[in-house]
């Protein structure tokens, strides 16, 4: 039903121009359309595809892939390569304040998945870390925002920090934190209202929600499925507020997820986690090199 | 505004507009192809022409020669009618039947809403506060089981004369077997009470999705009689132009869009506007 994948694509184009084995310079040309292709279907941002291809392009001309009898196999094996590279090749760690507690806030687009992320990245820390978390909630104006992450504390039995809808955020923030320290929590998560990086309004009050509490993290939450507009929205989340991470998540799905290259590539901020699913510990660590064969269907 | 002569250059810039307002790149070759032959026959130069040409042959190529295709959600005559509202996590499905509740109450309806999402942490809640802003009646069970929660909101609404009952059900990636199935069911349970199942099954899809939208309509299509999309989110910077080859593979049509999260957010969908707003960029002289 998903797209098709880079190996299949290229054998395809080869099948067609009827080569076996050795190839040209203008059979690689074809092979790089279809690299182009495969990544465009996987939603990696239009502008990153073409240096990307530019790169692998290059990479191939001085490697033996024109004189490989298993050309297609050899571009494949590029492409992997330089994607994972460009993922940051390898896992990167969630940061912890020197002095406990450490603050994270969660912000990203409306639905992205801050919440229940929230409640996920508390159990993973808990579980891994020995952490105690305290959830905030800080989105009010959402409906039924704080109920949603009542029940989540309530699943995962950790407090949740609330003044209600008609108080503040920056003062529903601040005054976590000063609860955590008298109640001894030492990691305090605050779930933020989903917004429109466009928003000035909502995109100052998240500037102030820093201000007031200084997170040691701040992760940019993103739906896996999100097409060519999560550069720029990852970009104008970076420039405003300085995240420190990303978290992609619904990768679930049958979706490609060529989001994640294209922000890596782009802000150069590390993805740290993955949602895999709804319930809980469908969580864990990002590894560039699965998404680098997921993007290319493999 | 000032509008920019068609170059060269004017065609691979289009193609770069198409393609990252999410309309794909088989879709944005074929536009393509189609628009430069239509600029060529026309004869068009400069100016205002090819503003005019180019979301004309677009909304032409979007109706398929259906020329004002319906947006409008069908009634069922025998009452009450009933609309399903599906799609995958965090598209806006329940803010969405508030805004269209919000909307049908407007216009003198009696509006009943069904809590189908069980399923989610604050689902119910979520919808009661939209039930209560809007002034309309939600029926909720803690039961846990969305095909009971449906079945007594149909009763209520035949045995109480509502004009339209709502259906929020929970959201499931295109994917997940099971959860399709859940979904299956709940049609059943409808169409075992109104006959010809829901009036309308309307498929919930966010502008920010990239090419996995058309993934989801193909496959909710499968499970569910899909009769129309809802564009949500289009108050930010992503386009959905995914919506272009979702219609033209398979034939449904786009009824509302969400323009923002208060109650007012829901518009009639406008293909020739919508169109303007993927190509803005390109045609307006910057
Ligand atoms: N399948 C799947 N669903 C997820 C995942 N993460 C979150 N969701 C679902 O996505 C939907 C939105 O999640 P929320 O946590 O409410 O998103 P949010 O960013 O807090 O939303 P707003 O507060 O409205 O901006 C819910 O249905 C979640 O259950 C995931 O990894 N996989
Ligand atoms: N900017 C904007 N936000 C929207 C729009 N429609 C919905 N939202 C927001 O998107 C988030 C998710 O909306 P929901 O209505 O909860 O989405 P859902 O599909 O019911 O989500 P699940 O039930 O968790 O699958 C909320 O924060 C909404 O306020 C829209 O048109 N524009
Ligand atoms: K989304
Ligand atoms: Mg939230
Ligand atoms: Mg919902």
């Amino acid at each position: 039903m998903a797209f098709e994948g880079l190996s299949e694509r290229l054998q395809g184009a080869m099948t067609k121009i009827g080569r076996k084995g050795k190839i040209t310079e203008a059979d690689l040309k074809e092979m790089m359309r279809e690299v182009r292709l495969a990544l465009l279907e996987a939603d990696v941002n239009f502008k990153v595809v073409k240096e990307f291809v530019k790169k692998v392009n290059e990479r191939a001309l001085g490697s033996d892939v024109l004189e490989s009898l298993s050309p297609t196999q050899q571009v494949v094996k590029i492409v992997n390569e330089e994607l994972t590279e460009l993922m940051g090749g390898q896992q990167e760690p969630f940061q912890f304040s020197p002095k406990p507690p450490t603050v994270v806030m969660m912000v990203g687009l409306q639905g992205a998945g801050k919440t229940t992320t929230a409640g996920k990245l508390a159990s993973f820390m808990k579980k891994k870390e020995n952490k105690r978390p305290l959830l905030v909630a800080a989105d009010v104006y959402r409906p039924a925002a704080i109920n949603q992450l009542q029940t989540i504390g309530k699943q995962l039995d950790f407090p949740v920090y609330s003044l209600g809808t008609e108080a503040n955020p920056v003062d529903i923030a601040k005054q976590a934190v000063e609860q955590a320290i008298l109640d001894g929590r030492d990691l305090v998560i605050i779930d933020t209202a989903g917004r429109l990086h466009v928003d000035e309004v909502l995109m100052t009050e998240l500037k102030n929600i820093k201000a007031a509490v200084n997170p040691t993290e701040i992760l940019f939450t993103v739906d896996a499925m999100t097409g060519q507009d999560a550069v720029n929205v990852a970009q104008s989340f970076n420039e405003q507020l300085g995240i420190t991470g990303v978290i992609l998540t619904k990768l679930d799905g049958d979706t490609r997820g060529g989001a994640a290259l294209s922000i890596r590539s782009v802000i150069g901020k590390p993805i740290k986690f993955t949602g895999q699913g709804e319930k809980l510990e469908d969580f864990e660590p990002f590894y560039p090199d699965r998404m680098a064969s997921r993007i290319l269907g493999m | 505004a000032g509008f920019r002569e068609v170059d060269e250059d004017f065609f691979d810039d289009l193609e770069e507009t198409l393609i990252s307002a999410d309309v794909g790149f088989d879709m944005t070759l074929a536009l393509s192809d189609v628009l430069r032959d239509e600029v060529k026959m026309k004869n068009v130069r400069t100016g205002e022409q090819v503003k005019n040409v180019i979301i004309e042959k677009m909304v032409e190529i979007y109706e398929k020669g259906e020329s004002g295709l319906s947006t409008a959600i069908k009634e069922n005559p025998d009452g009450p009618t009933v609309i399903l509202f599906v799609g995958v996590n965090g598209v806006g499905k329940t803010t969405t039947i508030g805004k269209y509740a919000h909307k049908l109450k407007n216009e003198g309806k009696k509006v009943l809403l069904a809590a189908g999402d069980t399923f989610r942490a604050g689902a119910i809640e979520q919808l009661e506060v939209w039930a209560e802003r809007v002034g309309v009646d939600v029926v909720t069970s803690n039961s846990g089981d969305p095909a009971a929660v449906v079945f007594d909101a149909l009763k209520k609404s035949k045995e109480e004369n509502y004009d339209y009952l709502l259906v929020d059900t929970a959201g499931r990636l295109q994917n997940k077997v099971n959860l399709m199935k859940e979904l299956e069911k709940v049609n059943r349970i409808i169409a075992r009470e109104i006959p010809g199942g829901a009036t309308e099954t309307l498929l919930v899809l966010d502008a920010t999705t990239g090419q996995n939208a058309l993934i989801q309509a193909k496959q909710f299509k499968e499970t569910t009689n899909v009769t129309g999309l809802i564009l949500t989110k289009l108050d930010g910077t992503a386009k959905g132009g995914v919506i272009l080859a979702i219609r033209q593979e398979m034939d449904i049509p786009v009824k509302f869009v969400g323009l923002g999260e208060g109650m007012d957010d829901l518009q009639v969908f406008d293909p020739e506007q919508y169109i303007y707003g993927l190509v803005r960029d390109l045609i307006e002289k910057k």
